[in-house]
């Protein structure tokens, strides 16, 4: 599992062999934290499968059949929420992805007041998507603070002259609120990563001649490469899941994957729950899939290296 | 901009101070694109909350004036009135938040301790389950475990929020504490052993000062989780359980800027405090610094 996240316990070889005079030890050490995640997360998780399946005894239906995912598969909204969902999650990740690597970048050769700008870019990291999602409505309305900017400079007369940014089609006000808020978790990642590298090893590549691409590309890049995938398979995972979000910046229709089943689960029509489960089942599959991949990649690259 | 040009820097090295004249004229340009960069950063991160921070005092502010027209205090007035709704959504997050974090402390040492110090079969294992919530979406959980929480009456409870809300806290407690215990010394255990401790007092006067920063951080960290949960709260607490992020997403969906506003700078209040005791600590390689993805 190493590298997958730069903050594991991966220090595998300082490790103390098992207490064998105390075989109980360990078992009774995790089992508080255990309880809670199989209790509460595995037994969710398995729940909502088993619920998606139509399967609910508590409520007295015992017959397992694949009707919500048959449903939802042929339900047209589903398909236009999970595009919109997923071009959200790519667009976010990738833009956030190299805005990261230029601020970490532009960051470790700040000379002048590094401490004050660094704690200022780390400065939205504990504020919830929630709020970031309110500032982004304020500044990128059609009637918003840059559309009054807007109209002071000249540019625009009237709100509908400024684009429509927000509860648009393609999402860019949910987009614009990741970014805010990944950019920032990317590149701090990037940044502990680039402060530790030192200036050694590209001194050296200058010094055989490499010049500013190459020193990029070939010298930092590489170092940079799994704190990169890590941060931005997690952001990926968060923005395709995310609810808040989507929910006071999106369009009604369609929105994203998670908005749509959310509100099949607050239907009044109590036969619209397996579907909503089926959905965020789907969700959970997604990103289980594509962290199982990315933790087989890694592990290939690293054997490599 | 000759002078500086002429004069050596401080932090360039003595080998960039010896290239040729042509060579170094060529960092000029550079450096003041990475300026560049930096203003348009701390502008990028700060300019959300401008908005933010007028709304709050503003009374009236119609569409091309740039600022409000008529200020007040009336959302501040209104956020901290003892009989407004805040001042109980605040209470009832501090009280969730507060309980999440005591109750996932002990699980933290305890599982952190076995993570962080021993290597035993299935590590590898438990370390997956134990990181799976940090990944996967808490939609699907929450949808499942809402019927079972019906049944056993903790839907709509404050105890059903506060147990729901360890999903996503656990993990990063775990985490934090486990990296504690990987620099820990079991030797002075050992030595208060043969001093003739007792196991509490090995714990109380030995391992618990040890590892007392991490706890803190954790504690700092699981608060802060708990206190931005919007989704577990209004799924399991069914809209009974009115914590502040509930209760400032109805005013961002009722239009009042004002108190929307006012109420999004009261509930960031803890996180920035949380971010200023712990910004000198924090790197992006730290334990803690994952949950930020989440939030």
């Amino acid at each position: 599992m190493r590298n997958v996240l730069p903050w594991l316990p991966c220090h595998l070889a300082t490790l103390q062999p098992f207490p064998m005079k105390n075989r109980l030890k360990i078992p009774l050490l995790l089992a508080p934290a255990l309880t809670v995640i199989l209790l509460f997360f595995v037994g969710g998780l398995v729940l909502a499968v088993m619920q998606s399946l139509g399967y609910m005894p508590i409520i007295g239906r015992h017959e397992v059949s694949l009707d919500a995912y048959r449903a939802i598969f042929s339900r047209e909204d589903f398909y236009r929420s999970l595009a919109l969902t997923t071009w959200i999650g790519l667009v976010s990740t990738a833009v956030s992805t190299i805005l990261a690597i230029i601020s970490a970048l532009a960051l470790r050769r700040a000379v002048r007041g590094r401490r004050i700008t660094t704690f200022i870019f780390q400065f939205n990291l504990p504020i919830p998507h929630v709020v970031g999602a309110i500032g982004i409505l304020f500044l990128f309305s059609q009637s918003g603070f840059l559309a009054r900017l807007g109209h002071m400079g000249g540019i625009i007369r009237e709100p509908a002259d400024f684009p429509a940014l927000v509860f648009d089609p393609y999402a860019i006000g949910i987009t614009l609120e990741y970014v805010w808020k990944s950019t920032v978790f990317i590149g701090v990642i990037l940044l502990a990563v680039l402060l530790s590298l030192g200036d050694s090893y590209e001194d050296v590549a200058r010094n055989l001649g490499a010049n500013r691409w190459q020193r990029f590309r070939f010298v930092v890049l590489p170092f940079l490469m799994p704190g990169i995938m890590s941060a931005s398979i997690l952001v990926f995972a968060f923005t395709f899941g995310a609810f808040e979000v989507p929910l006071l910046l999106g369009q009604r229709y369609p929105s994203a994957l998670p908005v749509l089943a959310y509100r099949s689960y607050t239907d009044v029509d109590l036969n619209a729950r397996p579907e909503a489960m089926a959905m965020s089942v789907i969700i959970a599959a997604v990103i289980g899939v594509l962290v199982f991949v990315y933790m087989q990649l890694s592990r290939r690259f690293l054997r490599e290296d | 901009m000759t002078k500086e040009l002429l004069t050596p820097q401080k932090s360039i090295p003595k080998t960039e101070r010896k290239r040729p004249f042509s060579q170094t004229n060529l960092r000029w340009p550079t450096i003041s694109i990475h300026s560049l960069v930096v203003v348009v950063i701390v502008v990028g991160v700060l300019l959300p909350f401008v908005p933010l921070l007028i709304w709050s005092f503003a009374h009236r502010w119609l569409f091309p004036a740039v600022l409000p027209t008529e200020w007040s205090l009336r959302a501040w007035t209104y956020v901290f009135s003892p009989s407004s709704k805040v001042f109980l959504a605040f209470w009832r997050s501090f009280v969730v938040a507060t309980a999440v974090t005591l109750i996932s402390i002990p699980i933290g040492i305890m599982a952190g301790r076995a993570l962080g110090l021993y290597r035993f079969r299935g590590r590898t294992l438990v370390l997956f389950l134990i990181l799976a919530p940090t990944i996967v979406p808490v939609l699907a959980v929450a949808m499942g475990i809402h019927v079972v929480f019906i049944r056993y009456g903790l839907a709509d409870t404050l105890l059903g929020v506060i147990l729901v809300h360890l999903v996503p806290v656990t993990p990063y407690m775990v985490l934090i504490m486990s990296s504690a215990f990987a620099n820990y010394d079991t030797d002075f255990e050992d030595q208060a052993r043969s001093l003739g401790a007792k196991p509490s007092q090995v714990f109380r006067h030995v391992t618990l000062p040890t590892i007392w920063p991490s706890v803190m951080i954790g504690s700092l960290f699981a608060f802060i989780i708990s206190w931005s949960q919007y989704l577990l709260t209004l799924l399991i607490g069914g809209g009974q359980v009115i914590t502040l992020p509930v209760l400032l997403f109805s005013f961002a969906n009722s239009g009042d800027n004002a108190i929307t506003a006012a109420l999004s700078l009261v509930f960031i209040a803890p996180a920035i405090l949380i971010l200023l005791l712990t910004a000198r600590y924090l790197s992006g390689k730290d334990a803690a610094f994952g949950s930020f993805g989440r939030l």
